[in-house]
Order: structure tokens, then C-alpha cells, then sequence
């Protein structure tokens, strides 16, 4: 008998074989290695952790303070972020029950998707959307059904098109606002009919409101703040937007006792604890962050205004995003496709931009511009922009 | 603060077509804001920050403490006042504290500013005494490292 031995290749589970790689992979890869590109294509704060952060850091290094904590994370950092949503959102978390600090809010959101599916249950999330949920939401064995998201709408999400999508098998409903890639936010009366709805259906709402401290004009509402949903509610954020804090990978969770341990099973045993450091630099950042967010903000929404007039000037349609540092214009006009798009406009200008499509199939016609980098980087990214444009 | 003098702060040069677009407003209205502001004084200068140590000047910076001795009518503005006029004295400021007045001054050479201290300033009547420190080195200037941290070290395309 000849035994033919597997390859490498073999030995990957079916369901990861059949993950598809991530569109903004794709195209980082077109990207990677050319010089003098201007990307607005960077889903990141373009600013440097605040020092005051940084340096709460440092000095805990230098005190040797680098041990496991608590998996839940630290009691001061816990409590912190108690005293946090209770100011922020008029939401009441038991520090000692209700949050969990994990590694950054990706951690958070798989851990919470893991803690309720079964196999089979179905997953709500709206597109154009954050390039993780789908696949994390396959590896926990649900399913991901996609529901659009317009730009009639400015993005919202309607519960006319939820009611198309939900099912005897939904179990879930995912949503993130303010949103990546869009911008799009929240007004009251959407965050009330989406409670409704989740309650309607009897789901639970899992709530990405990584973006939350980035809103202008009032965008900020947040589904923490709707106490009908407490005990169906999965609120997740973390430090990374808003303390530009991306490389310290510090996120939380938080949510009812009976789910926050449910996470906090599968968090200890994947995860042990977020980093020490990150925590202590975490706590510094709620404790005596609150003008560097103001400071941070204010500049966002300079550029905010600068980019939406400037696309706009030039016959890109886009509409005034209130949270987030994205725009999402649409090149419809010029007759390409997203990808023709951004691949040419890489190609001819040096500009990067990624192509709608790399957030969900309803991105197309669209693309996603980051405005999270600095003034001149951007006055000249509209100007080559600009002139790509008149070129067609 | 206004938000057109922040950035003005931050980018004296900045064009009045982007200052237009980062503020929602038009040229026009720009122009007319800052002209406002040089007739009321607010704006009183634009000038760009320099790193000196970089110039390849001999050129001395000092810092110097001043005692001087109040006026019955007018205080301390009188003598502040003919001080500030010197053109070595490039910033001053009346402080709370040991001293009265904080000169920033600047001198071709150790040679100039020394004379310019024992030669015009102590002698002047009212002025008790000065200890004068010299610059070394710039690490920062009116908010400005002179050393940045490096630009922009992110990935060039992220989720
Ligand atoms: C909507 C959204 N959720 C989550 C994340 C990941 O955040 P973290 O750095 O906290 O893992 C991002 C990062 O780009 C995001 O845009």
C-alpha cells in the first residue's frame, strides 16, 4: 500500500481554507514598497500616542511592573472604565462583574461572537463595514448575513432593511457606528428603532463604538445609553482611536455578568491578560486624557471639512460624516470601478485610496479615503486628485 | 481661541483657500478675519521658527533676570518699556517671584552681550541688579521640537 502524505497545505481547516483574504490586504500589498505614495488609505491616527501616555508607560517599565494581571484586567483600570461609561454614555457597568479588558476591541469582538454562537446561527452586520466581522464570525461556525448600508441614507442602518435579512436563525445583530469606512453615525431615533428591533426579534446587539470619541455635530449616540438594552447589549471599545493608541492593543467589553463571564472563560485561556503596560497606559489616558481627545478631534474635523469640501469641489459626490476620520465619495461619475479607480489613481498619481469593494460588495461605486494624516500630505493627495480626475 | 488663530499658531503660511475649507467658510471671510485681527493687535507678527542651532551663525542666546525698582506713577512699565526696545532683547516678561523681568536676549558674540549687559543695562537708573544665564543647546521653541519624532512610521495601507 503507498501512503501519500499530506502537504502543508492539507492540514488547514476547511472553514480557514475558505476564508477569503482581506480586501485592504490585497491592496496593501499593491502598495507596499513604492515610495513617495500619499496614502489616505491608513485606518490609524496619524498622531503620536500622547507623551503624558507614553511616559506612564515608560516609568512602569522602569519599575519592573511587567506581570500577568488579573485576567479581567486591572481592578483601577476596571473601575476606570466604569466611572468612564458611566460619564460618557449614563451607562451603569459593576466593575467587578461587567468588563473585560482584552487586547484591542478585535480581541473583544471575537471573544463575544465565540461566547453566544452556535453552529449555524446567523450574525446581522451591515456593509460597507470594519474588514473583521465577517471572517471572525465564520471561525466562531455562524453565519455572516451582510445588509446594506446607502449612501441615500448616509450610511444608516434601516430597520426596513434589516427586516428584509432576519431569519428564525438570526441570533445576533452587529452593528459599528460611527463607522468604518463610511463615517456614517447614529441619530436618536435610529439607535431607539434598532433597540426596538433587536428587542422585537429577541437578538443580542453587539455595539463596535471604537469610534465613538471621534464624532462632530452631535453624531455621538450611543446604544450604551438605551437602558432597555442592557441585558442584551455587547459594547465594545477600546484606546486605539481615541488616544491614538493602535500599537498598545487595548481594547474592553463590556456587558451583563452572566456574558462578561462567558467571555471572560474563553479570554483567559486564548489571551491570559491585555499587556500590562498597555493597561497602565490605558488608565492614564481615561484619567488625564480628556484635551488630548479634544485636541485631536478639533484637527480631524479641520480636515474633516477640508477633504469633504475638496471632493466635493471637484464632482465627487460626498456626503458630511460626522464620526470617524473617513469619507466615502463616490466616483460613479467618472464611469470606473472602485478598483479601476484606486488602482489607477495609485498608478498615475501616487495617491492611495482603497476601493470601496474591499469593505463589502454594496462599496462599489465608492471609495474610502482616511483623512487621518496631516494637512499637507492631504492638500497635496486633493490636488493630485484633483488633476487625475480632469485627466479622464 | 478662535480656531482660524489656532492654525494660524500652528501654520503662519497656511493659504487662505485651505484655512477657507478647514473652517467652512470662504477666502473673503478669512482675509477680512485676520486683517480684523492686525488692526485690534491681536495678530502682531508672523514669523517662522527657527532651529538656531542649525544656522551657521556665532551668534549668543541668553536668558536674563532683572531686578528693577517700581516707579511711584506707572510701576515697572516705564524702565520695562526703554528696555524692550533694545534690539538685543528678543522676548521679556514681567514674572512673579525673586525677579521683576525675564529677558531673552540675543548678541553676535559672548563679547557683545556681555557688554550689552554691563554697558546698557545695569546702568540704567532703577535697574537693581541682572544674572544672566547663556543658552546651550534648543530642545523646543514655542511649542515646536527641534528634533522631531520620526514622520510617519504607520503601515501604508490599514484597515
Ligand atoms: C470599526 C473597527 N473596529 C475595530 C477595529 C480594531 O480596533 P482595535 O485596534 O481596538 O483592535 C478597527 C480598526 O481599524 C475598526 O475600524
Amino acid at each position: 500500500m503507498t501512503t501519500v502524505s499530506k502537504s502543508a497545505r492539507d492540514f488547514i481547516a476547511p472553514h480557514v481554507r475558505g476564508l477569503p483574504k482581506s480586501g485592504i490586504r490585497d491592496f496593501f500589498d499593491i502598495v507596499a514598497g513604492r515610495k513617495d505614495v500619499l496614502s489616505l488609505g491608513i485606518g490609524e491616527p496619524d498622531f503620536k500616542t500622547p507623551w503624558h501616555i507614553r511616559e506612564k508607560a515608560i516609568a512602569s517599565l522602569e519599575r519592573g511592573a511587567t506581570r500577568y494581571t488579573s485576567n479581567l484586567g486591572t481592578p483601577e483600570l476596571r473601575q476606570a472604565l466604569a466611572a468612564y461609561m458611566r460619564q460618557s454614555f449614563h451607562a451603569e457597568y459593576d466593575w467587578k462583574s461587567e468588563i473585560l479588558v482584552t487586547v484591542g476591541v478585535s480581541e473583544a469582538f471575537d471573544i463575544a461572537i465565540r461566547a453566544i454562537l452556535s453552529p449555524g446561527d446567523e450574525v446581522l452586520y451591515h456593509e460597507p463595514c470594519f474588514v473583521a466581522y465577517a471572517p471572525l464570525i465564520r471561525m466562531a461556525h455562524g453565519v455572516p448575513v451582510a445588509v446594506e448600508t446607502f449612501r441615500k441614507d448616509e450610511f444608516r442602518l434601516t430597520v426596513e432593511e434589516l427586516e428584509k435579512k432576519v431569519t428564525p436563525k438570526t441570533r445576533v445583530l452587529m452593528i459599528n457606528f460611527p463607522n468604518n469606512p463610511t463615517g456614517a453615525t447614529l441619530d436618536k431615533k435610529d439607535t431607539e428603532s434598532l433597540a426596538d428591533f433587536v428587542i422585537r426579534h429577541d437578538l443580542i446587539l453587539i455595539s463596535d463604538e471604537v469610534y465613538s470619541e471621534l464624532t462632530y455635530e452631535g453624531g455621538r449616540h450611543s446604544m450604551a445609553s438605551i437602558p432597555r438594552l442592557r441585558d442584551r447589549l455587547i459594547f465594545l471599545n477600546g484606546f486605539s482611536k481615541a488616544w491614538s493608541m493602535t500599537g498598545f492593543r487595548l481594547g474592553y467589553v463590556c456587558a451583563p455578568a452572566p456574558l462578561t463571564d462567558a467571555m471572560m472563560k474563553i479570554h483567559q485561556y486564548c489571551m491570559m491578560c491585555a499587556s500590562s503596560t498597555s493597561q497602565i497606559a490605558g488608565l492614564e489616558a481615561l484619567q488625564n486624557g480628556e484635551a488630548d481627545i479634544a485636541e485631536m478631534r478639533e484637527s480631524y474635523n479641520l480636515r474633516r471639512n477640508f477633504i469633504v469640501s475638496s471632493l466635493n469641489g471637484m464632482g465627487l459626490d460626498c456626503f458630511m460624516p460626522r464620526g470617524a476620520f473617513y469619507v466615502f465619495p463616490s466616483i460613479q461619475s467618472t464611469g470606473l470601478t472602485s478598483q479601476e479607480f484606486a488602482l489607477r489613481l495609485l498608478n498615475e498619481c501616487n495617491v492611495a485610496c482603497v476601493p470601496g469593494t474591499a469593505f463589502g460588495t454594496c462599496g462599489a461605486g465608492f471609495l474610502r479615503c482616511a483623512y487621518a494624516t496631516g494637512m499637507d500630505q492631504l492638500k497635496e493627495a486633493m490636488d493630485r486628485l484633483s488633476a487625475f480626475i480632469k485627466s479622464l | 481661541m478662535d480656531a482660524l488663530l489656532k492654525l494660524l499658531k500652528k501654520n503662519a503660511r497656511e493659504s487662505d483657500a485651505t484655512l477657507a475649507k478647514e473652517l467652512n467658510t470662504t477666502t473673503e471671510d478669512i482675509r477680512a478675519r485676520i486683517a480684523t485681527y492686525e488692526q485690534e493687535g491681536v495678530i502682531r507678527a508672523f514669523q517662522a521658527i527657527l532651529n538656531e542651532d542649525r544656522l551657521d551663525t556665532t551668534d549668543v542666546r541668553a536668558v536674563i533676570e532683572l531686578r528693577i525698582r517700581p516707579e511711584r506713577e506707572g510701576g515697572f512699565d516705564r524702565v520695562a518699556s526703554r528696555i524692550s526696545k533694545f534690539p538685543q532683547v528678543e522676548s521679556m516678561f514681567l514674572m512673579s517671584g525673586a525677579y521683576d523681568l525675564l529677558l531673552f536676549v540675543k548678541g553676535g558674540s559672548l563679547q557683545e552681550l556681555a557688554n550689552f549687559v554691563s554697558g546698557r543695562l545695569a546702568p540704567l537708573d532703577g535697574v537693581l541688579s541682572t544674572a544672566t544665564h547663556f543658552m546651550l543647546k534648543t530642545y523646543k521653541d514655542q511649542g515646536v521640537l527641534m528634533e522631531s519624532e520620526p514622520h510617519d512610521d504607520r503601515l501604508q495601507v490599514c484597515p
